[in-house]
């Protein structure tokens, strides 16, 4: 970086030079201790990317030998993190070579901070994982390369770290390379994606094989770690994928204009394109693709842009706009691989929400395939998944989305669940199938089960009494509608109505305008009275009462 | 108003192959509208926090360009401490007026009225009333529940651990021990009533790269950032800008020094470097020979080991 002090600089032909610069996102895995704080420390002050005063913070801290920088402090960025010398969150840090530009997100390798790590690999176009030459492949790094072989990066780039502990030795390079590449073969042929695995002895704390070629091993010929970092393709398969494009807002700042805002997940978008809206099969022409730096005569993944058709048809976010050729499928009933993320396992009773794209529905999870054991690289029948495991699920959505395959498509084959009570990210998914057909194989001539229908309409039959000012009962009725719950308003002069009602599996709201500023609702045995002046807080109040009292289901509903 | 130097090309894509691989400025652009579209679709009333510098310029041109051609859909939110730079001042008028935005501009005004300053007080506590303290306040005020941010993650250790959305509790508190996991481009938006989120669409740019866009995009920066023959107080290494309500040491006289700010922040806490840089590129050719971080110069953020992460934990941006 000390470049522009040098003679010859010439900061033009520096801004057009960086002008052609790509971006690669990788991130760093491996287990406690394995030393990948201190390999981005070093990759990050090998490559004059700290400063000095980033440096005087740390001099003379930390866990190294006098005189011996601890890098590991240039990258662990919390108290609790320093103190127990321990990464607990992902970490981003930033560096560039005259090559490229480098978004590291350093992961955490402790098992209990397994999501975090996969928050670090979801973007990644390559992985960095470390094996401790003295302790060879612990069982984190095959979880690390469990994760990232899942997630699909591509490019796996195994760091032997401490090789200065083993005297620069060959022989234990070689072990912990033949070990790791056969757990490798194991993995790509559980998850079906292939990695691609080149591996490297170094010293972190020294600096060998980081930046600068080591001295030490003249009998690795390789490159180092820095230029294998250069020479990996960034990943380019969005940009050859069919068009996807997940609207994010409609534009309609007057009469005259109307039009999709959004990022392109994938594919190509021309002016002139004969384009399919997923959800309703309804074809348009592309007539204009608007940006500030004005229209674009075509655009490609991943640019924001602004489409306008030739035609007013219903669309709204949460819509996918495609390529007409080659349209998504239009399903409500997919597998994924999930990691489950949250301290409460999965409850195969529960309703959770499910975003994809820009579309949340909501979803049930029906059935579990297998877990993975990261263990024995096997399969194993499990009734649930508790935070940190991997599996295969079979999910129920009430509302059908448009997917690809997540091995086609990271942005259409992805999904998050989330809770709707405690409202967390519960779980990551990776959809390998989704069918069309959005029946489940019931005997078709039965009569309709009452499980059946929990399953469509995410809830069980009941009565809720509302008792309070009509505004809050019309936002309560709105926003159980907007949960995709089926309720069928009744005037509470009418309770003999409500039996069929509930039988049918659907919610009977029997309701008493009031001119009260409290809301009183009423759930069998349960019972619960609010201040309406807040109707985010009444509302929320209802949902959970609800649940508690198991019509939204989550305790005692039978489930299929 | 000042506007970045010309000479410039409009962002190119490099052409691989028979498709266009974007350069990692339009990566990064396209990455921040996504965020402040989704944002902006998915909460109720959020706001956009304009501090006036590079950052914030940056950010406000990208909402620019989210909405296009439509107007950008949230207010912007100053917080102003009493202690900003005339000159900034000006320049944040001038700005929410070409751009069209709705400006709130909130002062703590008890805490501005009891004469609050970092010399009487340190700046930890300062900071903490007129900054987060008018911060909390004016967020419960409007009842905002999600406000942008132009924090970037290599600013500072701390910042790195932050998500894209940063999830507040009901007192604007971070809890970065229990990050929600955040995978993709798929961020949960759902929070409790009360509960907010700051958003840093900013978070993966560098710097340079701030610099660099500014100076492609011909974005107006407050003229603060380039050097000039300027009025200064130096005691010791440190550049004092003379503003309103400067305490000067006794004996200390002001020296012309040419000069320039790396960051815009409280004129008491900011301090100058010495530069010749009358450029974009000048301060890009700059940044790249300085061997210390842009926060350097900032007194508030090394009061004490990790002192971002303690104001970050009580509401702090
Ligand atoms: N001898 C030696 N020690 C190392 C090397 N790399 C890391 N360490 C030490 O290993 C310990 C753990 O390193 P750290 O980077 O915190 O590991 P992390 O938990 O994977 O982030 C620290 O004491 C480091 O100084 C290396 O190449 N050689
Ligand atoms: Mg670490």
């Amino acid at each position: 970086m000390a470049a522009a002090t040098l003679p010859g600089f010439s900061i033009h032909e520096f801004l057009r030079e960086e002008r052609e610069k790509d971006l690669l996102r990788f991130s760093t895995a491996g287990s406690v201790d394995d030393g990948k704080s201190t390999l981005i420390g070093r990759l990050l002050y090998d490559t004059q990317s700290v400063y000095e005063d980033q440096v005087r913070s740390i001099e003379g801290k930390g866990t190294t030998a006098p005189g011996q920088l601890d890098f590991a402090l240039l990258t662990d960025g919390l108290r609790a993190e320093r103190e127990q010398g321990i990464t607990i969150d992902v970490a981003y840090r930033y560096f560039s070579t005259a090559r490229r530009k480098f978004i590291i997100a350093d992961t955490p390798g402790h098992e209990q901070y397994t999501r975090n790590m996969a928050t670090g690999a979801s973007t990644a176009d390559a992985a960095v994982v470390l094996i401790d030459a003295t302790k060879g492949v612990l069982v984190q790094s095959r979880r690390h390369a469990y994760i990232a072989s899942l997630l699909r990066v591509r490019h796996v780039l195994v760091a032997v770290n401490k090789m200065d502990l083993v005297g620069f030795d060959e022989a234990a390079f070689r072990t912990s390379e033949r070990d790791f590449a056969a757990v490798l073969d194991r993995i790509a042929e559980d998850t079906g994606t292939p990695v691609e695995t080149t591996f490297v002895p170094v010293s972190a704390l020294i600096g060998d094989n980081i930046v600068h070629r080591s001295r030490a091993m003249p009998w690795y010929g390789g490159p180092t770690l820095l230029q294998l970092l250069e020479s990996v393709p960034a990943s380019d398969e969005a940009r050859f994928a069919p068009l996807r494009f997940p609207v994010q807002r409609v534009l309609r700042p007057d009469h005259t204009f109307r039009g999709f805002a959004g990022q392109i997940a994938s594919g190509a978008v021309r002016h002139g394109d004969t384009v399919t809206i997923a959800s309703s099969g309804r074809t348009a022409t592309v007539n204009r693709i608007v940006t500030w730096n004005g229209d674009l005569a075509e655009a490609h993944a991943p640019l924001s842009v602004t489409l306008v058709l030739d035609q007013e048809l219903d669309i709204s976010r949460g819509d996918l706009i495609v390529a007409h050729d080659e349209l998504p499928v239009l399903s409500k009933s997919i597998k994924a691989s999930m990691v489950w993320m949250d301290q409460h396992p999965l409850d195969l009773r529960r309703r959770y929400l499910l975003k994809h794209t820009t579309r949340t529905v909501p979803a049930f999870v029906t059935s579990i395939d297998h877990r993975a054991n990261i263990h024995t690289l096997s399969h194993e029948p499990a009734k649930t998944l508790e935070m940190n495991s991997i599996g295969v699920l079979n999910l129920s959505l009430l509302q059908p989305i448009a997917v690809d395959l997540y091995r086609a498509n990271r942005s259409t084959g992805s999904f998050i669940l989330i809770d709707p009570i405690t409202n967390s990210t519960v779980a990551a998914g990776m959809i390998t199938a989704a069918s069309d057909r959005t029946q489940a194989a019931t005997d078709r001539r039965s009569p309709v089960t009452a499980p059946e229908r929990v399953a469509r309409f995410g809830h069980r039959g009941g009565v809720l009494e509302l008792i309070g000012p009509h505004t809050i009962i019309d936002q309560i009725e709105r926003s159980l509608f907007d949960q995709g719950a089926i309720t069928v308003r009744i005037n509470h002069e009418a309770p003999s109505l409500t039996q069929p009602i509930v039988d049918a599996g659907l919610i009977a709201l029997v309701v008493s305008a009031t001119e009260t500023n409290t809301l009183k609702a009423l759930v069998e045995t349960h019972e619960i009275t609010v201040d309406s002046d807040d109707l985010h807080d009444a509302v929320s109040a209802v949902h959970r009462l609800l649940t508690k009292s198991g019509i939204f289901v989550s305790g005692k509903a039978d489930h299929p | 108003m000042p506007v970045a130097e010309s000479e410039s090309r409009p962002l190119s894509p490099t052409s691989v192959g028979h498709r266009p691989r974007l350069s990692h400025l339009r990566l990064l652009e396209a990455e921040s509208i996504h965020i402040i579209r989704e944002v902006a679709s998915e909460f109720e009333r959020p706001v956009m926090l304009y501090s006036i510098g590079k950052d914030s310029s940056v950010m406000l041109r990208l909402a620019q360009k989210a909405f296009c051609p439509g107007p950008i859909p949230f207010p912007l939110l100053h917080i102003d401490t009493g202690f900003k730079f005339r000159e900034m001042l000006v320049f944040r008028d001038e700005m929410a007026r070409s751009v069209g935005a709705e400006l709130l501009v909130w002062r703590n005004e008890p805490a501005i009225a009891a004469g609050t300053n970092p010399i009487v007080l340190d700046t930890k506590r300062c900071c903490g009333l007129l900054k987060t303290q008018a911060l909390l306040d004016a967020l419960r005020h409007y009842k905002f529940d999600a406000a942008f941010g132009g924090a970037r993650r290599d600013e500072e250790k701390s910042r790195a651990k932050e998500r894209i959305y940063s999830f507040r509790d009901e007192a604007g508190q971070w809890d970065p021990k229990n990050q929600r996991p955040e995978l993709w481009n798929l961020y949960n938006a759902r929070i409790h009533p009360g509960q907010s989120i700051r958003v840093f669409p900013l978070s993966n740019w560098t710097e340079i790269d701030v610099w660099q866009y500014i100076h492609e995009e011909k974005i107006p920066v407050v003229d603060l950032y380039f050097a000039k023959e300027r009025p200064m107080y130096v005691r010791g290494d440190a550049l004092l800008p003379i503003e309103q309500d400067f305490v000067a040491l006794p004996g200390e006289k002001p020296q012309s020094v040419k000069s320039r700010l790396r960051s815009l922040g409280c004129s008491p806490c900011t301090g100058a470097i010495r530069s010749d840089a009358q450029t974009i590129p000048d301060i890009i050719a700059e940044l790249l020979s300085f061997r210390s971080s842009e926060r350097a110069n900032r007194v508030i953020d090394h009061d004490q080991e990790g002192s971002m992460e303690i104001k970050k934990r009580e509401g702090y941006f």
